[in-house]
């Protein structure tokens, strides 16, 4: 019978009720698609670092171990590390970001590359020849329309597009290693160093011997560069999210409190008829209470209906993820901002004056 | 004629209003015994505190002093959940302005006070008869925006009663209706008092109204002035 009542007061007022809906649904929205862009963007990042077929890293001193640092070191090292036990082969590359979002070039030796990695696997075209030729994975290519043989302008330089291939390999962008050192003024310096051993059972022995030989030089092992690829190893995203999360709080309790309000002030006689004919203060509050359920689960499914939209929308320059647990996580925000912003209305509505209810015009 | 049981006692009965700095007595000392399955009219003149008696008689605001005491029920000192539960299952109203549910039809607006009260909400029995007695059997889904007013008034006596009240609170329950439907529906509370022996206080404006009761009550400035019996 509550929910009879309940189900004519949404019925009788749509506009407002599905009104209500969409802005709670817009906080469920935004956090499904902040946590999906996220954790889209370190499921890309660890499936590419995880196909360059490498075992250990090695970056410069200084330099931050997930992100793309311009920091340098003598390409010498590759040599010296290509010496080091178990070691069968030691790759430099140069990474530059460029003007995209979360987007670099990543100088390679053609042939290193594709000894390490096993090699592309072209869609179009073929692998980098001239010192202006581009690689671009399919993902990159079909986001901006391009093909084998085209060209395309990145980081104030026409480059000539050699071949399109599978993406999962490090980046988006290759191009030729000196080419990239000569443009960012940095000739016969690297980023980082890829190592291939001769067995991967070897790679914690290898990593603490080289931590202990190379002080100060970050050396991870690509398994737990894999672990640092998630949101609790970037604070700043940490944070960032968190402040989503509270503004989301922060508008379905206004969103709802102040449609209840409304609702509450609507309603003041038909709810002085319910206290008339005995309704207690506990059921007076659990029809506001469940009205307010009703819009934060209806914003819960609006919105994880949006976070594919977004998806959509969002595509052509980033992978969103649909994360099914934060699905649970999203809506209890929505519906604990809902039902707390309902309780200020529904207090009113349990003091309210039956008499004076009554008497309301 | 021995005393029936009062089932309605009122002593010294006085209820004030504090509006911004003025206190405005709107009863000053009202005594008064209903005896179970009388018919009660109340008449008076605007403002001579009417409402406010039945207001307190059904719960609705508690006295300022005086003892009330309502179906075995001490309303002054029951406390507010006291007199939610004498509203739920004692007293039931019927108002002028028949205050049906909007949006819920005439058979939802029953089984809300069915609901309230924490009766079975299916119509059987007693209720049956109510419905037929009230001629509203028909219109049970029509919500209140399509009917007439006697319509509505006729689902609200029905909606009070459905409850089985011991006390039935009529406040100018014909002061919105025609004259043929004031006298329909007069003419309804004497039966139900008459055949289920239903105790029904009644408030209006109008002598010959006040005549269907067995006794009329006259109230005037907060006080009872004048008990007659009917003929
Ligand atoms: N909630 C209230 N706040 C302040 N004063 C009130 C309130 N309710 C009633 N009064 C005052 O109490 C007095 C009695 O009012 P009441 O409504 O009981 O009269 P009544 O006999 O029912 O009048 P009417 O015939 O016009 O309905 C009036 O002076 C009224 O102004
Ligand atoms: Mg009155």
């Amino acid at each position: 019978m509550i929910l009879k009542l309940v189900w004519e007061n949404v019925r009788h007022k749509p506009v407002r009720t599905l009104l209500s809906i969409l802005l709670v649904a817009v906080p469920v929205t935004l956090i499904l698609t902040i946590i999906g862009l996220s954790i889209g963007f370190f499921e890309d990042s660890k499936r590419r670092s995880g196909g360059v077929g490498a075992d250990v890293l090695l970056k410069p001193p200084n330099a931050n171990v997930i992100s793309f640092s311009t920091v340098t070191m003598p390409s010498k090292i590759v040599d010296v590390l290509a010496g080091e036990p178990h070691v069968v082969q030691a790759m430099g590359t140069v990474v530059n970001p460029t003007s995209g979002f979360l987007e670099a070039l990543n100088g390679i030796d053609p042939v290193a590359f594709n000894k390490m990695s096993g090699g592309f696997r072209y869609e179009e075209g073929h692998n980098l020849e001239g010192p202006d030729d581009i690689l671009i994975d399919s993902w990159y290519a079909s986001q901006h329309k391009l093909h084998a043989g085209g060209k395309v302008n990145i980081s104030n330089k026409e480059w000539h597009i050699s071949g399109i291939v599978e993406p999962g390999k490090l980046g988006h962008l290759f191009v030729q290693m000196h080419t990239l050192q000569e443009m960012v003024g940095a000739s016969g310096h690297v980023s980082q160093v890829f190592l291939k051993l001769d067995d991967p059972k070897n790679t914690a022995q290898v990593v603490s011997y080289l931590k202990a030989k190379y002080e100060g030089y970050p050396v991870l092992s690509m398994d737990e560069l894999q672990a640092l690829l998630s949101v609790d190893h970037i604070p700043v995203l940490k944070t960032f999210i968190n402040v989503i999360i509270g503004l989301s709080v922060l508008i379905g309790f206004a969103v709802v409190s102040l449609s209840m309000y409304m609702a509450v002030l609507q309603r003041t006689r038909e709810i002085g008829i319910l206290k008339s004919l005995g309704a207690t203060k506990a059921m007076v509050m659990g029809i506001i209470l469940a009205e307010a359920f009703c819009i934060g689960l209806g914003g819960t499914v609006l919105g994880i209906l949006l976070s594919y939209a977004s998806r959509l929308a969002i595509q052509a320059f980033m992978p969103q993820a649909i994360v099914y647990t934060w699905w649970p996580i999203a809506g209890g925000i929505a519906m604990g901002a809902a039902l707390l912003g309902a309780l200020y209305p529904g207090m009113m509505a349990v003091r309210q004056d039956p008499i004076e209810a009554l008497a309301y015009e | 004629m021995s005393k029936p049981e009062s089932i309605i006692r009122i002593r010294d009965l006085r209820k004030s209003y504090l509006t911004g700095k003025v206190s405005v007595e709107a009863l000053r000392g009202v005594n008064l015994d209903v005896p179970k399955g009388e018919f009660l009219s109340i008449v008076g003149p605007s403002g001579s505190g009417k409402s406010t008696l039945f207001h307190i008689v059904g719960g609705l605001t508690p006295p300022t002093s005086g003892e009330v005491v309502v179906a075995g029920r001490n309303v002054s000192t029951v406390g507010d959940a006291g007199r939610t539960e004498l509203r739920r299952s004692s007293v039931s109203f019927v108002f002028q302005k028949f205050n049906l549910l909007p949006n819920l039809t005439a058979r939802d607006n029953i089984k809300t006070a069915l609901f309230i009260s924490g009766l079975p909400t299916h119509f059987e029995g007693e209720l049956k008869n109510v419905l037929e007695l009230l001629g509203i059997a028909g219109r049970l889904d029509h919500k209140p925006s399509e009917m007439s007013g006697g319509e509505q008034q006729r689902v609200a006596i029905a909606r009070a009663l459905a409850t089985r009240p011991a006390i039935l609170l009529a406040d100018e329950p014909t002061g919105n209706l025609d004259t043929a439907n004031s006298l329909a529906v007069l003419g309804i509370l004497r039966d139900l008092n008459r055949r289920l022996g239903q105790t029904i206080l009644m408030i209006t404006h109008n002598t010959e109204a006040a005549e269907y009761g067995d006794r009329i009550v006259h109230m005037r400035d907060g006080l009872i002035v004048e008990t007659s019996t009917t003929a």
